[in-house]
Parts: C-alpha cells; structure tokens; sequence
C-alpha cells in the first residue's frame, strides 16, 4: 500500500490499467468491423460512405469506439506525464488540458455523426 | 563463466539521463517499448484530431467529401496518413504483443524477444503494404 500518495498520481488501483486493455480490444474490434465493412462495400464514395455511418448501428458502434479511444489515451498519456513530469502544478495543468481536449474531441464526433 | 569475464568490459549507466539517450542499446523489446510509447502520443497530438477532421469531411456533404478527396490525395495528405498509418500500425501490433504478455504468454526471454522481432517486423511490413496502397502501386 502506498503511503507518500500525491494528487496527480495514478490512483493507485487496477481500474486503469483494466480499462486501458479492455478499450483496446473495443478499439480493435471497432477497426476490424469497419475494415471488414468498407472491404464489402462495392464502390466507395460519399453516398455509401454516408449511408454506411448512417445506420444506427454503425453509429452506436462508432460511439463506444470513440468513447473507449478518449478512455484509452487519456491512461496513456497520463502515465506519460507520470513518467516524465516531476512539478505537481505542471503536471496537473497538462492533465486538464488532456481531458479537455479529449471531452472536446468526443463531442466533436457526437456531432458529425448526429448530422448524417 | 570464462566467456563472461573475457567479454569486453559493458558500459554502464547510473542515474540515466537524457543525455545519454542515443549511447543506449536498447534490445529489440525495448525498441518497441519505446515506440509504442512515441506512435501513442503521435496519435493522440495529431491522429485524433486530423482523423476527425476527415471524418466530418467526409460525412458532411458531398461538397465536403470531395474536400476530404482533395485532402487524402495530396501528397502532404498522404504523407501525414503515411506517418499515423505506422503509428497505428505499430501501436495495435505492439499492443496485442503486450495483451498476451499480460496473460503471461510468452514471458520467457527468447520468445518475448522473438515476439518483439516480429512485432517490429509485421508493423514495417504492414506499413509498407499501405505506403504502395496509399502511393497508388495497387
């Protein structure tokens, strides 16, 4: 059990590390169903492009990914800042510009594909 | 124990630094450590947000998809796929590496360093295949 803990530290648990794998493999299945998705679509261009993301499943499936790839690198960058970050207040200033960026980002794609 | 003493006296590093960073002899585990590392803040710095950005491209309008043609077809364009495409590459095949690592298959020594060989290899592999693609070879 760690004692000295500090306020930008890793929380000291299993649930990042876990969540870090397990989003990974969504990655990784979400890659290989759109990969497998375009491969099977005859012609590719903006409609069956469209129509592709279009379906609701595709859309909820894009959603998770998007959702477990914000999850994924915000672990990974953090554990980048552990490793190479020393001062507490610069460390903890580039966390919050990470989660705001990735919150950014994850809402970016909530909108593009509420419009299709 | 003969050999051991006969090899030539290592270098040794104590409190590594920066510094000293290119005299390092990484083994090849090491090599795909580090740049499973270097390609995940590539994409997270350029990966996310370019990826995005050809996303909304390319599903916003047919107006907007001939955009994301132009975009995808400059040689810039292609040029910045290339370099997420090998980040991607390298960081889903290094990833599963350490997925099976994690379920402790392959821990020992020369199978771990065998899997990093051939992690580095099928990504380079796998990256070339798209370049020709990306290039218009097939």
């Amino acid at each position: 059990m760690t004692t000295n803990r500090i306020v930008v530290g890793a929380h000291y648990g299993l649930r990042d590390w876990l969540a870090q794998r397990i989003s990974a493999v969504v990655l990784l299945v979400y890659i290989l169903v759109l990969l497998g998705a375009v491969l099977f679509t005859a012609e590719l261009n903006y409609f069956t492009w469209a129509g592709l993301f279009g379906n609701v499943w595709m859309k909820v499936a894009t959603l998770m990914a998007v959702f477990a790839l914000m999850w994924h690198a915000w672990v990974g960058i953090r554990d980048i800042y552990m490793d190479y970050i020393k001062p507490t207040g610069v460390r903890l200033f580039l966390q919050v510009l990470t989660v705001v960026a990735l919150a950014g980002y994850a809402f970016w794609a909530v909108i593009i594909l509420w419009r299709i | 124990m003969t050999d051991l003493v006969a090899r030539k006296a290592r270098p040794q590093y104590r409190n590594i630094g920066v510094s000293q960073i290119l005299s390092y002899r990484l083994p090849v585990a090491g090599i795909v450590s580090i740049l499973h590392r270097i390609s995940g803040a590539l994409l997270f710095l350029f990966g996310i947000p370019f990826l995005l950005y050809l996303l909304q491209q390319s599903l916003t309008s047919e107006l907007s998809f001939m955009n994301y043609s132009a975009i995808v077809g400059s040689v810039l364009g292609k040029l910045v796929l290339l370099v997420l495409g090998w980040a991607f590459l390298h960081h889903a095949i290094a990833g599963i590496r350490y997925l099976l690592l994690d379920r402790h298959v392959g821990i020992e020594k020369a199978s771990s360093h065998l899997s990093a060989q051939i992690a580095l290899g099928v990504s380079l592999l796998l990256t070339l295949l798209f370049a020709l693609k990306l290039f218009g070879a097939f």
